[in-house]
């Protein structure tokens, strides 16, 4: 069953990650997907703050170097597909079988992956005005 | 054309180029050599990890040995082998990391590890005049947009750096945007000549007070709603994208975006300078090979007085020069590194 949230700003996609990442932990897989500038990297930081990081740097686009680890009560793996190749971007090759035994995982442009686990989460980001967003959240059998 | 002085033979694969140098005394590059793997990535339609290391572990050997042979030095003329060790992509970094660690151990040399940000920090230094210290150095590409205070080559503070997206990744997801291509900076650039940079008036975010971070995810945000249309308007024929758009309107995008980094970078380098009392400002990485940016820190340089040291063109992308550069002031202070140095992914500092 999905869930549908709606948030009207920043802070509140912010808020919404905060909210939400009480309910994932070691093992969860997250995949996020969205056009560019939809807030994936914002929704990462609301969780990551979530989960007790504190260090306000600590998340920012990971587009570059591939995979971003921080340290909250729980490893969080921010992980970003976007110069990735979409036949070959085998997550294995990341690392994403020890990402998952030892922490929370979150993918960017989750739909270049060659293969995501099963299950994992899937949220889709869709811009419903300049500053307002909406959020399907979804188990993915 | 072996000179006299300390030759450092310097190695650098933390991202996408394979990069081997030969410099003198930290100042006179004999040689810089180095492999991109962009036609590679080009090919494949993107950056694969796997791909990336082996690519670097294929090039290697051979760009160590064009760049001794370009300088006509060998093991004997080498006083140490310097290599970045941090950040960078971890697969890639150890390719260099092992080659150095091999070479140093064989000729028995001192081994030098420096932080390849910091590198970038003194590539405006090579073949030309020392920079002065204490310097701010800004130093922008596709992974990085930070500001430091330098006291001296090897003393590098962080003042501040980007909360998301790097200069440089904005350039790229701007030019995918409008349909120019990878890489983006020279796109950009290049299609930014024939535009007028106040057609659009694109935000330049500050953020609060005097910060010293920078935020670019915004500015891209907002090129997209120009390009594409704001969601949740309706606007015809917006789901086309660039492709609605007249060269003349690309030009001038291109030209608007490209000036609101400009400033925003200018802005922020200048908040530096005053905050640290500096009277000499350094540019460094890919962002720093743009003609606007080059041109608009001349012109800051100019108006308060401030020495402007900005890199040769070759040495703003990825490149070993800056490293064996770097490194003989480690050299020199005698600070070089144990065999069993690590490579660093991350490092915020």
């Amino acid at each position: 069953m999905a869930e549908v949230f709606t948030t009207r700003s920043v802070k509140g996609t912010l808020d919404l990650g905060r909210k939400l990442a009480e309910r994932f932990g070691v093992g969860d897989c997250i995949a996020l997907h969205g056009q560019l500038g939809s807030g994936k990297t914002v929704l990462v930081r609301g969780l990551a703050f979530g989960l007790g990081v504190t260090d306000e740097h600590a998340v920012s686009s990971p587009t570059f170097v591939l995979v971003a680890e921080y340290a909250g009560r729980i490893p969080i793996y921010h992980v970003d597909l976007y110069r990735l190749d979409k036949a070959v971007a085998e997550l294995e090759s990341l690392g994403l079988g020890e990402m998952l035994q030892s922490g929370l995982v979150l993918i960017e442009w989750a739909e270049r992956a060659a293969d995501l686990p099963r299950p994992h989460w899937a949220v889709t980001i869709t811009a419903t005005g300049p500053r307002s967003r909406r959020f399907v959240l979804e188990r993915v059998p | 054309m072996t000179a006299g002085g300390k030759l450092i033979l310097g190695i650098e694969s933390s991202c996408d180029e394979t990069a081997a140098a030969i410099v003198a005394d930290g100042a006179q590059v004999l040689s810089s050599v180095v492999a991109s793997q962009i036609e590679l990535h080009a090919r494949f339609g993107g950056v694969v990890p796997e791909i990336a290391s082996r690519a670097h572990l294929e090039a290697i050997n051979n760009v160590i040995a064009q760049a001794l042979q370009i300088a006509q030095a060998g093991q004997e003329q080498i006083s140490a082998v310097a290599v970045a060790n941090q950040p960078g992509l971890i697969g890639s970094l150890l390719v260099g990391l092992m080659a150095a660690k091999t070479l140093a151990w064989a000729w028995e040399k001192p081994l030098l590890a420096v932080n390849h940000v910091h590198a970038h920090a003194y590539s405006a230094a090579l073949d030309g005049q020392p920079p002065q210290y204490p310097a701010v150095a800004l130093i922008a590409s596709g992974g990085h947009t930070s500001l430091y205070r330098a006291g001296s080559p090897m003393e590098i503070e962080l003042l501040g750096s980007t909360i998301d997206d790097a200069a440089g990744e904005a350039f790229d997801k701007v030019s995918a945007i409008l349909g120019l291509g990878y890489p983006g900076g020279p796109a950009i650039d290049k299609a930014a000549r024939d535009g007028n940079p106040q057609a659009i008036r694109f935000p330049r975010s500050l953020l609060k007070g005097q910060s010293l971070d920078f935020s670019f995810s915004g500015l891209k945000t907002a090129v997209l709603y120009h390009v594409c249309g704001v969601p949740g308007a309706v606007r015809q024929g917006a789901e086309k994208g660039a492709q609605r758009l007249s060269p003349r309107e690309i030009a001038d995008v291109a030209a608007s975006f490209q000036a609101a980094v400009v400033d925003t970078l200018c802005i922020k380098l200048r908040r530096a300078v005053k905050a640290t009392g500096a009277r000499s400002v350094i540019l460094g990485g890919g962002v720093a090979a743009n003609s606007a940016l080059r041109a608009a820190v001349t012109e800051l340089g100019k108006k308060h007085r401030l020495a402007v040291h900005i890199p040769a063109m070759k040495y703003c992308v990825d490149n070993a020069a800056m490293v064996a550069g770097l490194a003989y002031h480690y050299l020199q202070a005698g600070l070089t590194a144990p065999l069993d140095l690590n490579a660093l992914a991350t490092v915020r500092r």
